[in-house]
């Protein structure tokens, strides 16, 4: 019985807004648009990021493809990080494109705009994950089977959607309160469903990597491939291991500095040493496996913080308002049939923007766990609202020829 | 310990930060004596309090306010006005004649009007000394050139100095950039609050006007400070106009008194919000309290601020705030929004975002409120334990 690394990388970036006072508010639009030396200046971080993540880590996962045809892997890309690769380092996208033409690349479907549509309005959830497909078919040729949701979010209601619109396959965190006495290392079906299979996140051996791997103070570090390998093989009975991780890991969250690279590189090598081991993309894993039970998520269940939910993002009273001000607005937002306006209240919707709003690790005095190019979250929903109430004002003055 | 002023005759925050401090620090096992330079009944059962009489007057009626180092009179006694150097000087003196008859192991001073005092005891008693700077002469100035005879007080004192304590890393940089003072023998040891020594508010506001005009649809945005060049108030009334602008229903009241005084009702009328900006002179009590309580947003514009403790009393209060990036506080408050204190435009942008967002001022004084439940000067009198320690030791050995 073969045993496989399913390994699936996420790559988002927002469309982040800048610096957007109540003086700009109905006098310009261009809430994303900051100096190119400025804070949120999305074009300064994109060609960042590509340069120290998607250029070298592609470059290697190219390598290992060619070098070992056991080699496999399963990429999400968002729509809002294909625009901005595609405007500003469509060498990096080119460099995806080779990945997805040696066709052991599997893209994974989700909202094009890394939203939580799924939680305000399933016409536009719907509508967002048709993009997002549409965009893919185009650029990589190839038409999704297995559906992740904006930061794992997951419940019972998200499988049965995904089950009915024709997916073989989800993905979700492999939250033990969940899980219980059960491992993420097989295949599942979700509660309410007829045909699709669950894959659940082996947190574990997933933040070994995305988190713990530069951590000095870990007892595990230095972490090598064959050290990792050998943690996989003591699980004799396991199917399959999921390391779902953000695939800025590789040279962004963790530096090339700490060794990641020669670890990914290395990882193949060890891990196919031995018979029967080998890697699969998320559909193969659902091919080649039977499900060994029923999974019920009757509550959301996210891939983030240690509550595994959505108070990242929807925890205060800023992030509650302006999301449920923003889905407000979408019967009058489409009957303005202003494609421009409709384009930037789906980039606001990003769930990127609710996340640089959270105050939890804030009052912890914990102000450096997580990313956001803010100095508060408080300035984060300052320029949101501003931004917000632009769209407003536009949608009041614009209009369009019929 | 020697000092300026306790609550209730203080004129601003080093009295209640020194109360505050010396209420901690009584905790430990620690004999304190706080020597102030006038006569007066405190309501203090953990120290005692000493009045540094000088020879020949009988009673200082009121104390300068320790801040403001130009143009500053007492009146004593029978009507005669000393200036603030003057009055320093008979401090200084009787001080001196004090320590002479007491024991003590360790003087520590709180900012330079005591300064002279403390070099004079240890030139005497060769004990070590401790300044504790809550502010330095050019914060108070708003400018490096402030008063040169103040400024050499500073130098000399902080050069002869055991330790200096300052009350924020702004403050520190500041000794070091005016005074050459080296980085290790200054220690940072925040002010804090302590919420159970917060009085509550009660059920009757006194701003009776401003509360009809919030059931009107107003919203009121609060200072409550000095109006010296150091707190920036003409940056706040330009805000003010911007914010007017966009959200006419807004009002501005200022409470306190300086130099300024004049001169910002002149700039609110000449701006053109003179009907916006209530001006309501100093206050302290009932009437200092219900300003915070009255406010939707309390904004401390300063120029520079070594510390600045209104905005800790204001979510005290259950008002949010917006705090200049040039001030103390603002390296350990969290929960509220900070600007640049030129920086007018966005001052009016984050003033006139609270006022008109339910969410981010809900936010705001929630966070607010839990970081401050969580606030005490207890690890302020820990630090300052630790310095007695440090020169202690050395003493007895």
């Amino acid at each position: 019985m073969s045993k496989a690394i399913v390994l699936y990388l996420h790559v988002h970036q927002p469309y982040r807004v800048r610096h957007y006072t109540v003086f700009d508010t109905a006098v310009q639009h261009d809430y994303f648009d900051a100096p190119f030396d400025g804070q949120t200046s999305n074009e300064r971080i994109l060609k960042k990021v590509a340069e120290k993540s998607y250029l070298p880590t592609n470059a290697r996962l190219l390598q290992l493809l060619k070098n070992h045809p056991e080699f496999k892997v399963s990429l999400s890309i968002t729509g809002t990080v294909l625009e901005q690769l595609e405007r500003w380092a469509p060498e990096a996208l080119q460099s995806f494109r080779e990945l997805c033409a040696t066709g052991r690349v599997e893209i994974v479907a989700e909202t094009y705009h890394h939203s939580l549509a799924f939680f305000y309005s399933r016409p536009e959830f719907e509508m967002q994950v048709a993009m997002h497909r549409q965009k893919v078919e185009e650029l990589f040729g190839q038409t999704p089977k297995v559906f992740r949701n904006t930061e794992l979010a997951y419940n019972n209601q998200l499988a049965q959607w995904a089950d009915q619109a024709g997916y073989k396959g989800i993905l979700a965190e492999g939250w033990d309160p969940v899980l219980e006495w059960r491992s993420p290392n097989y295949v599942y079906q979700p509660t309410g469903t007829e045909n699709i299979k669950l894959l659940m996140k082996n947190y574990k051996l997933s933040d070994d990597i995305a988190f713990r791997f530069g951590n000095h103070d870990w007892a595990e570090w230095p972490l090598t491939a064959d050290k990792f390998s050998h943690w996989l093989s003591e699980d004799h009975e396991a199917s399959n291991f999921n390391l779902f991780m953000d695939y800025e890991t590789f040279g962004e969250h963790q530096w090339q500095e700490s060794g990641i690279f020669g670890f990914l590189e290395q990882l193949p090598i060890e891990w196919l040493k031995t018979e029967g081991h080998t890697f699969m993309t998320v559909s193969e894993t659902i091919d080649s496996f039977e499900s060994k039970g029923e999974i019920d998520i009757p509550q959301t269940v996210t891939w983030a913080d240690t509550e595994r939910d959505l108070s990242a993002w929807l925890g205060n009273a800023m992030q509650t308002g302006a999301i449920t001000a923003l889905y407000a607005m979408e019967d009058a937002m489409l009957a303005s049939h202003n494609l421009a306006l409709i384009d930037d209240w789906r980039r606001l919707q990003t769930s990127d923007h609710f996340y640089y709003m959270c105050t939890k690790w804030f009052n912890d005095g914990d102000i450096h766990a997580y990313f956001s190019p803010y100095d508060t979250p408080y300035e984060a929903y300052i320029n949101f609202i501003n931004a917000f109430r632009d769209l407003e004002y536009r949608l009041l003055t614009e209009k369009v020829e019929a | 310990m020697l000092g300026w002023e306790l609550p209730p005759h203080n004129s601003g925050g080093l009295g209640i930060a020194c109360y505050q401090l010396c209420k901690a620090l009584s905790k430990n096992d620690i004999d304190l004596e706080f020597i102030v330079p006038y006569q007066a009944d405190h309501d203090i059962d953990f120290m005692r309090v000493t009045a540094a009489k000088p020879q020949g007057l009988f009673s200082a009626a009121a104390i300068a306010s320790p801040y403001e180092s130009a143009e500053y009179q007492l009146s004593v006694g029978g009507g005669e006005w000393l200036d603030i150097h003057q009055q320093q000087q008979l401090y200084e003196a009787a001080v001196t004649r004090l320590a002479e008859e007491k024991e003590f192991d360790i003087v520590h001073a709180h900012d330079w009007l005591t300064f002279r005092a403390a070099l004079r005891v240890k030139e005497r008693r060769n004990c070590p000394i401790v300044l504790h700077v809550h502010s330095v002469e050019s914060d108070r100035a708003g400018s490096r050139h402030g008063n040169p005879l103040v400024h050499e007080i500073e130098a000399t004192a902080l050069q002869l100095a055991d330790r200096v304590i300052a009350v924020s890393q702004h403050t520190k940089r500041a000794i070091m950039r005016d005074y050459d003072i080296p980085a290790d023998k200054i220690e940072v040891v925040h002010n804090s609050i302590e919420a159970a020594d917060i009085t509550p508010l009660d059920s009757n506001n006194a701003y009776r006007y401003l509360e009809l005009m919030k059931q009107l649809g107003y919203k009121v945005v609060v200072n409550i400070g000095r109006l010296t060049i150091q707190k920036g108030l003409p940056n706040l009334l330009r805000a003010a106009q911007l914010v007017v602008q966009k959200q006419p229903k807004t009002l501005f009241l200022i409470v306190g008194s300086g130099e300024q005084y004049y001169e910002l009702i002149e700039l609110a009328a000449d701006l053109g919000i003179g009907q916006n900006v209530l001006f309501a002179d100093f206050q302290r009590g009932k009437q200092w309290r219900d300003a915070f309580g009255i406010g939707d947003l309390f904004v401390m514009p300063s120029v520079s601020e070594p510390f600045g403790l209104t905005p800790l009393e204001s979510i005290g209060y259950g008002t949010p705030t917006l705090i200049s990036k040039q001030s103390g506080v603002s390296e350990v408050l969290q929960n509220c929004l900070k600007v640049d204190y030129w920086d007018v435009q966005e001052m009016a942008n984050q003033i006139h975002a609270v006022l008109t967002n339910q969410d981010l001022s809900e936010t705001l004084r929630v966070n607010g409120s839990r970081e401050y439940a969580r606030l005490s000067w207890d690890s302020a009198s820990d630090k300052i334990m630790k310095i007695y320690g440090d020169h202690l030791t050395g003493a007895a050995a």
